[in-house]
This record gives structure tokens, C-alpha cells and sequence, in this order.
């Protein structure tokens, strides 16, 4: 073995390993988004029956507002905890769980809205049909990084998060950021395109 | 009229396939070339460059590639791609973009699990697995435009013979053309996967010289004949379930769930095909259709004997 | 039970502990190459699994009219036979051969994500039983239980509940979803190996071919295999949920489950077929004593095929009534993918030729995979020519060229790597007699079997039936296709009996039995847990070359 054997393993940094799994995931997630987008768009008018959006969807504002505000508080936590700040990491974090929150809740509003007062369900029309999967994976998504949030806050709260911890919730944050990203585009082919 | 005959790609008689042969007699050829000429090479590469017993350890010179080489070897294939696409673009355009004329006969073609009903929606008739056509001289053509609707899932109008294979889809309505030139019975079945009996969803195209084909016309357009010495066997007939599903035009059985059974004993074969149309068969298809072509929607009409022979005496009248 | 890992006790002490602490081990493993190991024994059990459904299927067909299967046995038989082998079968085997060769190759300890690799090999495991267990399990209304007869792409609405009640397609539906999550989670763990973990000098323009490919097919994963997902969502949602996705009776549309199956599906065999072009081109080289020609490329075609392939999806659909704008633009890509492939034919041909060829049995499979593999895309070129393909479209016409490229290619490709591999693996040499008997077997039962089949098509036969009218002169035609079987299966069991034997009986290998180039042949046969001792520093496309050959290394030719 010739005397410069190198004694680093790997060509780039640590944390790219990480970065480099979360934007496959984040590639396979918005491939999976992308054809019930495609869906929806492609069933936009063809409901033989009502409700139509038109008729029964009303645009989301505040919720809007707070999932979109919820990935500035994401990053500042995990800029914070960068710096080895925990305790405004944890803080920041929380602040972001209860604006996922707030949004969820008023998506559940909007569905108790849909299905008992205009009696729209996933089987009632095509509109039903697309609409229920799309926004409902969304939200799904949204749960699973509530609960990886939530978790985040708990391992602040009792002191387990640390410094070295900050790439992994920068990789959470990451995660939050394409649920956010989705989200705009949903809305965008949801609320305006397909009204 | 002629038997059924091998329905090969390669033995067409009306345009479209035509066209097709001779499309793939360009595309053969290419491929042919090509694989003698690469296949050539790797023979002889894998004969002169064998390793033998005196070459020792001794590694060959290492060539490690040829921007010239490998530049050819890319550019003209892109080439000959190029020209495979521009040839093709040309046929499906000849053979989709065609417009029906005016006077064409049109027919609507329903595919169902597992049979076929076969509509003249200008002439009004109404029948089953058997589609008839006029002969079509190529100086003056007088070609058939099949519409084709799904009462169910998908299937797939396939004759080699007259045409490619067309898609029958359920909430889709797909348009193709024949101009068989050559009169005689050309077989085809469905060739899309729709479940049990897909096997058995055979085709016949008949194709009639001309006044054949108007006589065959008119005796489709009459309705069932009413043999007074079958009259039991039609009683029963109109008193059972039968009516639910088929239709005997001018008799109150109005079904349209099944096949069309006005003049069910002018058609060759029963069950789309998979028993011939002889009394016996039509007996035993009546008698118990699961034993002839399992998992078929027909329900076992469950008969004594003696109704069982006086409804199968009925049909054998329908001419 | 003993506290020490295995790879820190003696030979002799490790191999004395019970067989359950051994059972033990490869259940807990997380060891890429263990894994990759379970996934092609795994995938190689299912293989013989849908053989033989295969075998059943040429038996009922071999002369009309006969009654070996009925004919709900037989439409489940083919459903099984198509969907093993793609998602049980391919996949499994070409991505195990990816994860025991990866991270050795570019020189790296493991994956990126150990945990996870494990977890995509369990839950493989779990969806092959799964979609297996219905056979036994699956009961439904009106007796249409059991395994599910969709067909192995399950077009809707036959896939409705109103045209298929009972839970047969359930099973079809969640077991090839489950496999797909795992699937995605394998790609993901290879992309981020490639990318982050490369060994000291391995660029990305040094690693093996292979490893290109095995990059390319995962990222390719990462795009089309959700799309399917997505798909088998929404048809759960209809089937349970009553929702309307492909429900025609209420105005949905059975096409778009075909664009969206077919936009995973297309480039899915690319998936399964670009990993066998990797092991060819890993394996030509050293039995021709040459470089191969052309590295760049190579890898230029391996990704443009990648991405091409995401683009011809609709040649599945030329006879769906597309319109002649579509037709046309599908036949165009389609044709312009064949550049790519075509071009890594010549590479390698131009790989042997100037060589001295040694036809071991890895080379002789290789030999055969050239020839096969050729025919295979010419038959794809002549079906790319939409009307040619209105024709052919779902005829055994398709099926034979789609058994060329998958037998003739990439299962040959496999048998190829098997033989090359196996001593790295295991520490012992396959027997080259045996070798050359199943080879040889293969070759002429499967051409037998294959090159026949295209005679079927053309004269009219389509796919999926269980039988056929006597008269319409196929029989002779499905009576040949069905005498190539017998030697197919011979040849299987000669290879198992090879592998039984060697396993015990076969020649030592040493670390590089074949004189080879890539950095798997630097270290021990089989590798230690932690593969390299040292990782070796990485000075061209071909370490090792440049370590037996100091005077003449690879790195100012590249």
C-alpha cells in the first residue's frame, strides 16, 4: 500500500449522507404527489354530478398563512440548533408544531364542511374522488412532520437534543419545507386552477 | 362460404393490413440487415480473437475507445432511426387520419364479457360475434367504419387479416376501417385480457359479394319468424327469464344484456364461438352454459326435459 | 451465546456456535452483503416458483382443448407468473447483486443507510408471501377468491369490484405496493452511497459500469416507482372506498390507469434490464484481457437510456386509440432509445475484439446474452413501428420479444454474474463443467421455446387465453414453443445442483480467481464484514490493473 493510503473514508462531508437521502426521498414523495395532481387536473369539469368546487370550496386562507409561516419557524430552529442554541431551537420548533396544527385543524374543519353539510365524499363525484386523496396525502404528510417536530420538542424539552444533532433536524426541517412546498402547489391546482 | 383459415399478419386482404405488411416487410428487412451485420461481427470477433493455448500471459494492447469510431457508431444509427420514424409517421397517418366517406356502411361494434353484439345503426339490425360486410373493389372502395364501444371492461377488436387491432374501452369510443377485397370468412378474437372466458370471445368477419351481401341485409331486417308449430316452445320462451337479456325482434323480449336472438340460427357458432351452432349444442348451452363456457354471465336455465326440448325446437327456428 | 462478533472469533469457533445463533445473525443483519445475499437466494426461490407456473401454463397450452388447467387456474397462473418475476424475481436479484457489489466496488464499508437497506429487504420478503399467501388465503364472494387473475399490469375496471369481487386483486394491489415502498428505499440508500461515500480516488468517472448503472436505475426508481404507488392507491380507494379513479360507469377513465401503470412500467424494465447490461460490461473485459471500449460513452448511453426511457411509456398504448399525434411521438422515443442500446452492443464488441477471449462459463453466458440480447431489440425496434405494433400489440408476438430481452438478456446477464461472482461471495469456484451443460441447455431450450413463439404471434394468436380453436393451425407452433421447456427446467436444476456442490466441494478461489480490474477483487474471497482491511486508493477505472501493471497504468490513457 503505497504511504499516502488516505485515512478519510468518505469523499464529502458527513452530513450529506443524510441530505443526500432526504432529497431522494423528497424526489420520490413529489413524484407520488405529482400524478394525483395529475389526476385532479385531468377530472377538473368532468363530474357528472354535483357538488362542484365551485360550489362548496371556500380558499383556505388562514391555514394557508400559518403552514407557510411554519417553514420560516423550522428554519429558524434548526439554525438555532446549529448555533447550540436548544432551548430557542425547542421553541422555534414548537412554534412551527402549533401552526401544523392550526392548518390540520382547519382542513378538518373544511372536510366535516364537505361531508356533512354539502354532502361531498370521496364517492360522490370525480371532484370528490380526486380532491379527498390529494389534499388528504397532504395531510398525511403534514401529521408524519408534526410528529417528527413533536418529537424534536420533546428531546429539547428534556435535554437530549444537542449541537450534534443539528444536521438531522435540519433534515426534518427539510422535510417540512416539501410538505410546504407541496401544499403550494395543491392549493395552487385545488383552490384556483380547479374552482 | 369458405372455413375459417389462419389469421396471419402476413395474409392480409383489405388496406389497412395491407399497409401493415408491407410497413413491416421495410422494418423486417432492416432488422434482418442489422442483426447479420452486428451478429457477423460478434461471430467472427468471438472466433479470431479466441485466447489460444500459446498465448501465454501476455495482456492484448488495451484500446481504450475512438471518438471517431464511436461518433460513427452513433450517428448512424440516429440516422437510420431517423428514417424508420419518418417511414412510419407516414403509415399511421395513411391508415388513422383516414376519413370515412359518406356512403360507407357503419357499424357499431359492442364488446361484452364475453361475446360480441354487432349494430347497424343505419340498416337496424342487431346481431352477435358475427360481423358482415360487403366485398370492396379497390377501384372503387366501399369500405366498413366499425365504431367501437365497451358495455364492460376492455377488449380488443382484432381480424390480422383486415386490420390492426383496436381497443374497445368502456367510456371511450374508438373509430377504425376495413375494405376487405376478397370475399370470405376472416377470423379474429378479442385480444385484450377481460377476464375468465377471454378465450373464447372469437370473431368472424364475413365479407359477401355485393348482392350477397344486400340479400343477407334484407333477411336480417325481417323480424323472427313465427313457425305457428313452435308455439309452446315460444310461449315458454317469452314467459321465462330469457326476455331479460335477449331480444327477439317482433315478439315482446326486448333484453339487452345478451346476445340478440332474431336470427340466431343464421350465425355459425353459439357462445361467441366456442361451440359450433348445431341443435345439440344449442341444447346443452341452453341446458347448462357453465359446462360449455365456465364462468359465463348466462345463468343455467335449470329445465325439465321436455321444456328444455320445446324451447330448443323455438330457437332453431329463429332463421 | 457467544458475546464476540463471528468476524473476531477463529474460523473453527465460529463455525462450531448453534445454527440458531447463525439463523440469528442473518435475521439481525444489517450487512450489505448478507442482504444482497438474501435478496437473490430470496429472488431466485420465487424464480423457481414462477417457473413452474410458467411450466403449467406451456403444458395447458401445448395442444388445443385441453383441460390441464381451467381456465380461472389459468388466467391466475399467468397474473402470478408476470408479477413474480418482475417484483419478485428482477428486481430483488438486481438490486441484492447492487448492494453486495456497491459499496466494495467504489469502495465503501456498507450502504449509506444500513438500517434502512435491511428493512427494504424484510419487507420484500414480507410482500412475496403476501401476494403467495393468496393462493390459500384470498376467499371472496361467489368463490372468486384466491390468487389474483388481472394480469400482472391489472388494467381497469377489470380490477373494479364489480368485474373481480372477492379479494383476490387486494392481494395483487398490497403486495406490490409494499415491495415498491421497499424498493424506493433501496434506491435512495444507493443513490446516497454513490454520491457521499466513494472511497479515497474513486470519482465518479472511475467507478465500474456497474455501479453507473446501479446509480441510474435508482434514481430511475426515485421517479417512476410512486407513480405506481399513486396508482395503487387509487384503485384501493375505488375498490374500498368508493371512490371513482378509474370507475367508467361514473364517468372516470380507464386509459389514465394505463398511463400511469405504463410510466412506471416501461422504464421498470429498464430498471431490470441496464444492471444486466453493467454485469456484462464488468465481465467482458476480463475474459477478453481488454478495457473496455469506450468508457464515457457507455456511461453516456447507460444515463441517456435512463432518461429516455421515462419518455416512451405510451408504446404500450398504440392500440388504445391515442390519436395519430401521440402514436407518432411515442413510436419516435421509443425508436430513439433504441441509440443508446444499440451503441453499448458495439462497445462491447469492440471490448473483445483484438482480445484473447476465454470462454469460462461467465463469458459463455455473456456470448449468448450478446446474440439474444440483439435479437431482443430488433423485435423492440420492429414493435416500436406503431402500426407494425397494431398488428403484434398484445400478441405472443409481444410476449416473445419481452421473453427475449428478459431471458435472453437480463436472466442470462444474471446467470453470467452468478458464475463471476459466486467465488468473491462464497470463496469457491462454480464447477465449469456443470457450468458449461447448463449453459449450453439454456441456450437451446430457451431459443427453442422463444424464437417459436414469434411465429405464434404473427399468425394471429393474442395473449392471455387459455386455449385456442383447432382450427385456426397454431398448434404445431404451441407443441414446440412447449418442447423447449423441458430442457429450461434441466438447465435450472443443473445450475442448483452446481451451487449445492460447490458450496461445499468447489475449488478455493482466493481473492481474484479471474485476474480482474475493480476494487472487489483487492480483498479477501468471501470479504470481511468490514470489506477492506485498508481501503485502497483508487488511481483509474481499473485499481487494480494499475497495481499489476505499474509500468503501464490506466490513468494517462483515460
Amino acid at each position: 500500500m503505497s504511504a499516502h493510503t488516505a485515512v478519510h473514508e468518505s469523499t464529502v462531508g458527513h452530513e450529506w449522507r443524510g441530505r443526500a437521502g432526504m432529497i431522494g426521498l423528497i424526489i420520490a414523495e413529489s413524484s407520488l404527489f405529482g400524478v394525483f395532481v395529475v389526476a385532479h387536473l385531468f377530472y377538473t369539469g368532468k363530474s357528472v354530478n354535483g357538488p362542484y368546487p365551485n360550489d362548496v370550496l371556500t380558499i383556505p386562507v388562514i391555514g394557508t398563512i400559518c403552514l407557510l409561516s411554519s417553514s420560516v419557524s423550522v428554519a429558524l430552529g434548526a439554525r438555532a440548533l446549529g448555533r447550540g442554541n436548544v432551548g430557542r431551537s425547542g421553541a422555534w420548533l414548537l412554534v412551527t408544531v402549533l401552526l401544523g396544527a392550526t392548518f390540520l385543524a382547519g382542513t378538518a374543519r373544511e372536510w366535516h364542511r364537505l361531508i356533512y353539510r354539502d354532502g361531498l365524499t370521496i364517492a360522490t363525484n370525480l371532484f370528490g374522488t380526486t380532491f379527498y386523496p390529494l389534499v388528504g396525502l397532504h395531510g398525511s404528510h403534514v401529521i408524519v412532520g408534526l410528529v417528527m417536530l413533536g418529537l424534536c420538542c420533546v428531546f429539547a424539552a428534556t435535554g437530549a437534543l444537542r449541537a450534534v444533532h443539528a444536521a438531522r433536524v435540519e433534515m426534518v426541517s427539510w422535510y417540512w419545507h416539501f410538505v410546504d412546498g407541496v401544499w403550494v402547489v395543491v392549493f395552487t391546482v385545488v383552490y384556483l386552477i380547479g374552482r | 362460404m369458405p372455413t375459417a383459415q389462419t389469421p396471419s399478419i402476413f395474409d392480409p386482404v383489405s388496406s389497412p393490413a395491407l399497409a401493415i405488411r408491407e410497413l413491416s416487410f421495410v422494418v423486417l428487412g432492416l432488422s434482418a440487415v442489422i442483426f447479420v451485420v452486428v451478429a457477423g461481427v460478434a461471430a467472427y470477433t468471438l472466433v479470431r480473437f479466441r485466447n489460444r493455448p500459446g498465448d501465454g500471459r501476455r495482456e492484448p494492447p488495451q484500446v481504450y475507445g475512438s471518438t471517431q469510431i464511436e461518433l460513427a457508431w452513433t450517428v448512424v444509427p440516429f440516422l437510420i432511426v431517423m428514417v424508420l420514424f419518418l417511414v412510419t409517421a407516414r403509415y399511421i397517418y395513411g391508415i388513422e387520419g383516414r376519413a370515412m366517406p359518406s356512403d360507407a356502411l357503419e357499424v357499431t361494434v359492442v364488446g361484452n364479457q364475453w361475446w360480441w353484439e354487432i349494430r347497424y345503426p343505419r340498416l337496424g339490425i342487431v346481431t352477435a360475434n358475427e360481423l358482415h360486410v360487403p366485398v370492396s373493389d379497390p377501384a372503387r372502395p366501399t369500405p366498413t367504419f366499425v365504431t367501437l364501444q365497451s358495455a364492460d371492461v376492455i377488449h380488443s377488436f382484432w381480424v390480422p387479416q383486415l386490420a390492426g387491432k383496436m381497443d374497445v374501452i368502456p367510456n371511450k369510443t374508438n373509430r377504425m376501417w376495413i375494405d376487405p377485397r376478397v370475399p370470405g370468412t376472416y377470423v379474429g378474437q378479442c385480444a385484450e385480457y377481460c377476464g375468465t372466458q377471454h378465450a373464447w370471445m372469437l370473431l368472424e368477419v364475413i365479407v359477401h359479394p355485393r348482392d350477397e351481401f344486400d340479400r343477407w341485409v334484407a333477411a336480417q331486417q325481417t323480424p323472427a319468424v313465427t313457425d305457428p308449430a313452435v308455439r309452446a316452445g315460444r310461449e315458454l320462451f317469452l314467459s321465462l327469464s330469457c326476455i331479460n337479456c335477449h331480444t327477439v325482434r317482433g315478439t315482446p323480449a326486448n333484453g339487452v344484456f345478451g346476445p340478440d336472438l332474431t336470427h340466431l340460427m343464421s350465425r355459425r357458432t353459439i357462445a361467441a364461438g366456442a361451440a359450433r351452432n348445431t341443435p345439440e349444442a344449442l341444447r346443452a348451452w341452453v341446458d347448462a352454459p357453465g359446462a360449455i363456457k365456465p364462468g359465463v354471465r348466462m345463468p343455467a336455465m335449470k329445465l325439465a326435459k321436455s321444456e328444455l326440448d320445446s324451447l330448443t325446437t323455438y330457437l332453431l327456428t329463429l332463421r | 451465546m457467544s458475546v464476540l462478533s463471528p468476524t473476531l472469533m477463529s474460523p473453527e469457533a465460529a463455525a462450531r456456535r448453534p445454527w440458531l445463533e447463525h439463523a440469528h445473525d442473518w435475521v439481525v443483519t444489517v450487512d450489505h452483503k448478507r442482504l444482497g445475499i438474501l435478496y437473490v437466494v430470496s429472488g431466485l426461490v420465487f424464480f423457481v416458483v414462477a417457473g413452474i407456473e410458467a411450466t403449467l401454463m406451456r403444458l395447458q397450452l401445448a395442444w388445443p382443448g385441453l383441460h390441464i388447467v381451467p381456465p380461472e387456474t389459468f388466467n391466475r397462473l399467468f397474473t402470478m407468473h408476470g408479477t413474480s418475476m418482475v417484483f419478485l424475481v428482477g428486481i430483488p436479484i438486481v438490486f441484492g447483486f447492487g448492494n453486495y457489489l456497491v459499496p466494495l466496488m467504489i469502495g465503501a464499508r456498507d450502504l449509506a443507510f444500513p438500517r434502512l437497506n435491511a428493512f427494504g429487504f424484510w419487507i420484500f420478503l414480507f410482500a412475496g408471501l403476501l401476494l403467495h399467501w393468496s393462493f390459500i388465503g384470498g376467499e371472496g364472494l361467489s368463490g372468486s377468491g384466491s390468487a389474483p387473475a388481472v394480469g400482472w399490469f391489472a388494467y381497469a375496471p377489470l380490477t373494479s369490484r364489480a368485474f373481480t369481487p372477492g379479494n383476490a386483486t387486494d392481494y395483487w394491489n398490497l403486495a406490490v405496493f409494499i415491495a415498491g415502498v421497499g424498493t424506493i428505499g433501496t434506491a435512495i440508500n444507493i443513490v446516497a452511497t454513490t454520491l457521499t461515500m466513494r472511497g479515497p480516488g474513486m470519482t465518479l468517472g472511475r467507478m465500474p459500469i456497474f455501479v453507473w448503472t446501479m446509480v441510474t436505475v435508482s434514481a430511475m426508481t426515485l421517479f417512476i416507482l410512486p407513480p405506481l404507488s399513486a396508482a395503487q392507491i387509487m384503485l384501493l380507494l375505488d375498490r374500498f372506498l368508493g371512490a371513482h379513479f378509474f370507475d367508467t360507469q361514473a364517468g372516470g377513465s380507464a386509459v389514465m390507469w394505463q398511463h400511469f401503470f405504463w410510466f412506471f412500467g416501461h422504464p421498470e424494465v429498464y430498471v431490470l434490464m441496464l444492471p444486466g447490461f453493467g454485469f456484462v460490461s464488468e465481465i467482458i473485459p476480463v475474459f477478453s484481457r481488454k478495457v473496455i471500449f469506450g468508457y464515457a460513452t457507455l456511461v453516456a448511453a447507460t444515463v441517456s437510456i435512463g432518461g429516455v426511457a421515462l419518455s416512451t411509456w405510451a408504446h404500450h398504448m398504440f392500440v388504445v386509440g391515442m390519436g395519430t399525434g401521440l402514436n407518432a411521438v411515442f413510436a419516435l422515443s421509443t425508436m430513439l432509445i433504441a441509440v443508446p442500446t444499440g451503441i453499448k452492443i458495439f462497445n462491447w464488441l469492440a471490448t473483445m475484439y483484438g482480445g484473447r477471449v476465454r470462454f469460462r462459463t461467465p463469458m459463455l453466458f455473456c456470448c449468448a446474452f450478446l446474440f439474444q440480447f440483439l435479437c431482443a431489440g430488433l423485435t423492440g425496434v420492429m414493435l416500436s413501428v406503431a402500426p407494425f405494433d397494431w398488428q403484434l400489440s398484445d400478441s405472443y408476438f409481444v410476449v416473445a420479444h419481452f421473453h427475449f430481452v428478459l431471458i435472453g438478456g437480463l436472466l442470462f446477464a444474471i446467470f453470467a454474474a452468478i458464475y463471476y461472482w459466486f467465488p468473491k461471495v462464497t470463496g469457491r469456484m462454480l464447477s465449469e463443467r456443470l457450468g458449461r451443460w447448463h449453459c449450453w441447455l439454456l441456450v437451446v431450450g430457451f431459443n427453442l421455446t422463444f424464437i417459436t413463439m414469434h411465429g405464434q404471434g404473427v399468425l394471429g394468436m393474442p395473449r392471455r387465453i387459455y386455449t385456442y380453436p383447432a382450427d385456426r393451425g397454431w398448434e404445431m407452433w404451441n407443441l414446440v414453443t412447449t418442447l423447449g421447456v423441458p430442457l429450461q427446467i434441466v438447465a435450472v436444476l443443473i445450475f442448483v445442483v452446481n451451487v449445492a456442490v460447490s458450496l461445499r466441494r468447489g475449488e478455493r478461489a482466493g481473492d481474484d480467481p479471474w485476474d480482474a480490474w475493480t476494487l472487489e477483487w483487492a480483498t479477501s474471497s468471501p470479504p470481511p464484514e468490514y470489506n477492506f482491511e485498508t481501503i485502497p486508493v483508487t488511481t483509474s477505472r481499473r485499481p487494480l490493473w494499475d497495481m499489476k501493471h505499474p509500468d503501464d497504468p490506466d490513468g494517462p490513457h483515460e
